[in-house]
């Protein structure tokens, strides 16, 4: 005890030829380590706040799609938000591919949001892009909009018939989220 | 307060110097754990576990708050997202572990805290602010732990709960209401639950908060050291900031490691596998005993089975138990020896080693023992000489003891003279 404090206020560290110390090493190589510590350390204290592994398991929903008739659209759930699928009537089909892409303010074509195959089918999340409102339209009797597809009453954005913003604050279509049909009649979607 | 000697904070940026005008805060650092807060040059790893102890506190705030982001303190749900969390939740074993054995080296650092306050008398004028403080913190972390134990719902927690309340229960004519009260029911519920949630969320930042009136009170006088002489000249003390900064950082990485050793390899060890049961309020576990840091407590407690002259033996039993720690209080006043370290005390350093120290073990030993013989008996004795090393015989070895030669300054303790080293301009001005 009584060496060591000796030794440290006389500060007789060894001194290299360059100048530095024994000690200067020393120091630099602690507080790195006590500062990769640290670092290594808020990893976990973010990660704790992201998803649990349960919230992530219920990321995947399967739908039966069979009892939709043609003009009629169902809600489900898909990670906690209402996910929309509607099986379009004919005259929906034709209203889609009638507009001029270069029109809309994010372009799209009726074809690109579906499956192939089943061109009928428009499976899009239920969540207007613009501050995330429930649109209307998906339930018998509610308001289609101006384009007979979906309006959302929180801002007043209409979407068409293939779910494509055409009038209103929303900056971006209704969002088509990764969906398969695993038969002709049940999709999984996520 | 500070010695004369004490180096001024003086900020050479002009941002430093904005703050320093406005929020002295940096300056209060400085002065606080930096170069500016000089410290008796001679003290030994047993005054690393303050820092460490403010550490572990900081650990437990930051692991628990976590840990209520994904908890929920409903009866019916408690026990489960105690599993969520281990289960489902990113990193949330390592965030109930490290909280788990967190309040375990809590304890830990805290009663070698206390043992090297007893041993080196650093209860004793001018400290007894300190010490006083001291003991609030102590059982105040007392209360959190036990509500903390609760809150997984386990079986443990539940029994636990049951009975520490059930303490309440001794007291004469008011003891029964009281209980029922405490619990907000007639056995712990979710009404319990809840409380025992929200005050052991609360409990920690009045632990911070007296920590901090801790620590100032510390700062008057200064730190006390090994020899028990005071400060009386620049060269018997370092500035806190390299020296013990670095002492302590050494210190914390040698706890670090033990620790982590424990979360990671060994995260159940000082736990109760009952705990992993949830609660059933129709079956109590075969051998149930508290945390390990309550047995010496527990020991006592369990320590009187006869009734004492009008007084039943469950209240002498509650009384002795928290009277075992509510006469720390009035240590400074017990002991009257002027001569604060176990060092130069023959016949006090012989009563604390051969004494206390083994009484405190057969006491913790017991407490985690079940409750029958030779436990009991074991737990008696120790119980008899705990209360009569600091009721008789710390007041009567301060009078009759002959206090070895204390040296003149700490200087002179540690260079073996007191001329040799002479740091600094302000040398020996301040006898």
């Amino acid at each position: 005890m009584a060496d060591t404090a000796a030794t440290a206020t006389s500060e007789t560290a060894v001194v290299t030829d360059d100048g530095i110390r024994r000690r200067d090493f020393l120091d630099i190589a602690a507080v790195s380590a006590a500062g990769i510590g640290g670092l290594a350390v808020v990893y976990p204290l973010i990660s704790q706040m992201a998803p649990s592994k349960d919230v992530l398991a219920a990321s995947s929903t399967e739908v039966d799609v069979s009892a939709i008739e043609p003009g009629q659209a169902i809600k489900a759930v898909f990670r906690k938000q209402p996910l929309f699928v509607r099986r379009l009537t004919g005259a929906e089909i034709q209203a889609a591919n009638a507009v001029d892409t270069s029109s809309l303010r994010d372009p799209q074509t009726l074809e690109e949001r579906t499956k192939e195959g089943h061109e009928d089918m428009l499976v899009t999340m239920g969540v207007c892009t613009h501050l995330g409102c429930v649109p209307l339209g998906a339930a018998e009797g509610e308001v289609k909009g101006e384009y007979g597809g979906y309006f959302c009453p929180c801002h007043g954005s209409h979407y068409d018939t293939a779910g494509r913003i055409r009038k209103g604050p929303a900056p971006a279509n209704l969002e088509v989220p990764e969906y398969e049909f695993t038969s002709d009649t049940v999709i999984q979607v996520g | 307060m500070s010695f004369p000697w004490a180096k001024e904070y003086t900020p050479t940026n002009p941002v430093m110097r904005f703050f320093d005008e406005k929020l002295p805060l940096p300056r209060l650092v400085y002065n606080a754990v930096g170069a500016g807060y000089p410290v008796p040059r001679n003290l030994s790893y047993f005054w690393n576990f303050g820092v460490l102890a403010g550490f572990f506190l900081v650990l437990q705030i930051v692991t628990g708050v976590v840990l209520a982001m994904h908890y929920a303190a409903n009866a019916q749900v408690a026990f489960a997202t105690t599993e969520h969390i281990m289960r489902d939740v990113n990193w949330g074993w390592m965030m109930r572990y490290a909280h788990a054995n967190g309040a375990s080296f809590f304890f830990i650092v805290v009663y070698l805290h206390i043992f090297r306050g007893f041993f080196y008398s650093s209860y004793k004028a001018p400290r007894e602010m300190i010490w006083l403080l001291g003991v609030v913190i102590f059982l105040l972390m007392m209360a959190t732990a036990f509500m903390g134990y609760v809150l997984p719902w386990g079986q443990m927690s539940f029994w636990g709960a049951k009975v520490i309340t059930g303490l309440f229960g001794a007291i004469p004519l008011v003891g029964e209401p009281i209980q029922v009260w405490l619990l907000g029911g007639f056995a712990p519920d979710n009404a319990a639950l809840n409380r025992f949630f929200s005050l052991h969320f609360l409990l920690p930042f009045v632990i911070a908060g007296v920590v901090i009136l801790h620590i100032w009170a510390l700062h008057i006088p200064g730190s006390s050291n090994p020899t028990g002489v005071e400060v009386k000249q620049e060269s018997d003390t370092l500035p806190f900031h390299p020296y013990y900064t670095a002492k302590d950082g050494f210190g914390l990485g040698v706890a670090l490691i033990l620790y982590f050793a424990l979360v990671f390899f060994l995260p159940n060890t000082l736990g109760h596998p009952d705990n992993y049961i949830e609660a059933n309020p129709l079956s109590t576990p075969a051998h149930i005993v508290p945390e390990w840091y309550f047995w010496p407590f527990y020991a006592i407690l369990r320590a009187f089975t006869v009734d004492f002259l009008f007084i039943p033996a469950k209240l002498m039993g509650v009384i002795a138990m928290f009277g075992s720690i509510l006469i720390w209080f009035f240590l400074p006043w017990l002991d009257k020896s002027p001569v604060r370290s176990g060092h130069y005390r023959p016949m006090f350093r012989k009563f604390f080693w051969f004494g206390l120290i083994p009484a405190m073990a057969v006491l913790f030993y017991c407490g985690g023992a079940p409750a029958e013989e030779p436990f009991v008996m074991l737990s008696q004795i120790a119980t008899a000489y705990y209360f009569l090393h600091f009721l008789v015989i710390i007041p009567i070895v301060s009078q009759i003891e002959k206090p070895e030669p204390l040296p003149y300054s700490i200087t002179e303790a540690v260079l073996g003279s007191d001329d040799k080293a002479v740091l600094g301009k302000n040398a020996k001005t301040a006898a």
